[in-house]
């Protein structure tokens, strides 16, 4: 654990040291600002966040893959992983430490959106329970994104190839839903399942179902694990 | 120390390195010489564990590096040919980070650091961003980070490249130093570097072993013929044909003119094991040319090594090597 703390706190202090996490933070709020402001002078204002956060988490297609593109493409590239793996570290810890930097950056990056919950506070009467599932929702849907970011930056030692993988799965991952509702039947169930939106919605309404945080973690996990083993094979190359 | 046993390493079809064994003993400093693509970067990064062997075994302290990879893992200082870095870190938070991925804390790592930034010189560029850096600083940012934790093992895949002079000579000093309590594999081109900081040569060759020897020996037992280099002045034919009926020699080479006084350098090639010397001064002597020197001289480094990496049958029979001429003659 000592030494996934140490990775994660070296790339954080990377992250704070580089313009990237600023430029895509500061894009993301500023998205969400201007979906926020386009429901509050809209015809029908409504006081909760669903009207911000539902795009915003679309959003996320560019955010994740941009945040974790540098991760494990730029150890290749430098040819550090050389140095890393063959230190006493293990590989599930150098993935993990830097998945968790990326976490914290996008839980930051969230905590930034709040401004505009302050607002809605003081310009009208929310319900709470919404605004904090809507939240912890936000936060499984960014964190299984990453995930996927890191298996995409575990496979190529190029950071832009890296995002355009990471940006194209997430993209599928997304709005394959619409084709789950086209196709109807049992299939087109399973392929709602898979969609990442699908089981978004219940938490910007409020509802907190363990399946949908069931789904969002098992993202999290299949696609660290994958990360993991590329970087181990990476040894076979 | 360390200990080799039939690696062999393929990268697809093609065979990097083939059947290599040795051991390293606690302490020594064994150099790894060949040309480009023989193999030595490949066999030392088998050792740091980086890459799994195709066939055959590797252990590091008594830890196989496959099977007990982190324990291994644990004695062994690597530098790797590139010299990674981190370009978007300071020099100290660098040396600070590999400190603490090899396991080294708090005061103990502060002391580190601070050791090795003053072993390597790198005071003025403590709090440099590396990306600033020059060759010759990232080189030894790289050396620095390899000794962070006192290793047991050391393995410096070609240390000395584009450091400059000076630094140069401090860093073999410093690895020579380093041997004692470090067990070191130093990989090299540059074959003064060899007899100057090792105490026993392994010349890879095509991804084989094609010598293991003090480097001294290396020289004696190479040396098939023994040779003897003269100034003298006198007309050139005849000196030639006069010196190549001394018995024993093989053959005489002028080798260039001494500007002034009509002095010329000669070769002489004798057999092995025949002190000439003597005859050969008797020869000149009585032809009453002037002799201005004599002297027996033996195989620079570099000629074992372009003997032993050219010769066909270099692979075959260590023994014969020196018999092989390469291009001495006309
Ligand atoms: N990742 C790889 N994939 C395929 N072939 C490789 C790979 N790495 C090395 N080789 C090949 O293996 C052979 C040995 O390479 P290696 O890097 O060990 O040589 P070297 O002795 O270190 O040479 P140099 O003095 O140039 O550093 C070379 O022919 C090289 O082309
Ligand atoms: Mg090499």
């Amino acid at each position: 654990m000592n030494n996934t703390l140490t990775i994660a706190w070296k790339e954080l202090k990377i992250y704070f040291q580089t313009p990237t996490a600023y430029v895509v933070s500061a894009m993301f709020v500023v998205f969400a600002g201007i979906t926020f402001i386009l429901n509050v002078i809209g015809t029908n204002p409504e006081a909760t966040v669903r009207s911000f956060v539902v795009p915003s988490s679309i959003f996320y297609i560019l955010l994740a893959p941009l945040l974790t593109m540098r991760l494990l493409a730029e150890e290749q590239k430098l040819g550090t992983l050389e140095l890393l793996l063959t230190s006493p570290v293990r590989d599930w810890e150098v993935v993990l430490g830097k998945y968790i930097a990326s976490l914290v950056i996008l839980i930051a990056t969230l905590a930034a959106t709040l401004y505009y919950v302050i607002m809605i506070y003081a310009f009208g009467e929310p319900d709470s329970g919404p605004v904090m599932s809507a939240y912890l929702g936000m936060i499984l849907y960014g964190a299984a994104a990453l995930a996927i970011g890191m298996l995409a930056s575990s496979l190529t030692s190029n950071q832009i190839v890296s995002a355009v993988l990471g940006m194209g799965t997430l993209l599928i991952l997304t709005f394959i839903d619409t084709l789950g509702s086209r196709l109807g039947g049992v299939t087109g169930d399973i392929v709602l399942e898979i969609s990442m939106r699908t089981h978004f919605g219940d938490f910007a309404r409020g509802i907190v179902d363990t399946s949908h945080i069931v789904y969002y973690l098992s993202i999290i996990a299949i696609f660290l694990f994958l990360a993991v083993r590329s970087v181990e094979t990476r040894r076979w190359r | 120390m360390i200990e080799l046993d039939s690696i062999t390493k393929y990268y697809g079809n093609y065979p990097a390195v083939t059947d290599i064994s040795f051991r390293v003993e606690k302490g020594e400093i064994l150099g790894f010489l060949g040309p480009n693509g023989a193999g030595k970067s490949t066999t030392m990064k088998i050792i740091t564990g980086f890459v799994p062997p195709t066939e055959g075994t590797c252990s590091v302290a008594g830890n196989d590096i496959l099977t007990n990879s982190l324990a291994a893992r644990r004695h062994i200082g690597y530098l790797p040919e590139t010299v990674p870095l981190y370009t978007d870190m300071t020099v100290s938070d660098y040396l600070e980070f590999m400190g603490r991925i090899r396991e080294l804390k708090g005061e103990h790592l502060r002391k580190r650091v601070d050791s090795v930034v003053q072993i390597c010189r790198l005071e003025e560029y403590f709090d440099t961003f590396i990306s600033k850096l020059s060759k010759g600083f990232r080189q030894r940012v790289g050396i620095a980070q390899s000794i962070i934790h006192e290793p047991d093992v050391l393995i410096l895949d070609e240390p000395t490249i584009g450091i400059d002079p000076i630094q140069v000579v401090e860093t073999r000093e410093l690895i020579k130093n380093l041997g004692g309590e470090h067990t070191l594999i130093v990989s090299t081109h540059i074959l003064p570097e060899v007899s100057m900081i090792c105490e026993r040569v392994i010349i890879i060759h095509e991804g084989q072993i094609v010598a293991v020897d003090k480097p001294e020996n290396l020289a004696t037992r190479l040396r098939g013929t023994e040779r003897v280099e003269i100034d003298v002045a006198g007309p050139t034919r005849e000196i030639v044909s006069a010196l190549e009926k001394v018995p024993g020699v093989e053959s005489v080479n002028r080798k260039n003119s001494l500007s002034d006084k009509g002095y010329s350098s000669f070769e002489i090639e004798a057999e092995r094991g025949l002190e000439i010397r003597s005859e050969l001064a008797i020869s000149i002597v009585k032809n009453k040319w002037d002799l201005l020197r004599l002297e027996a001289v033996g195989m620079s480094l570099e000629e074992i090594f372009l003997r032993l990496t050219t010769t066909e049958d270099a692979t075959q029979d260590g023994e014969n090597l020196g018999i092989e001429e390469v291009s001495n003659n006309e």
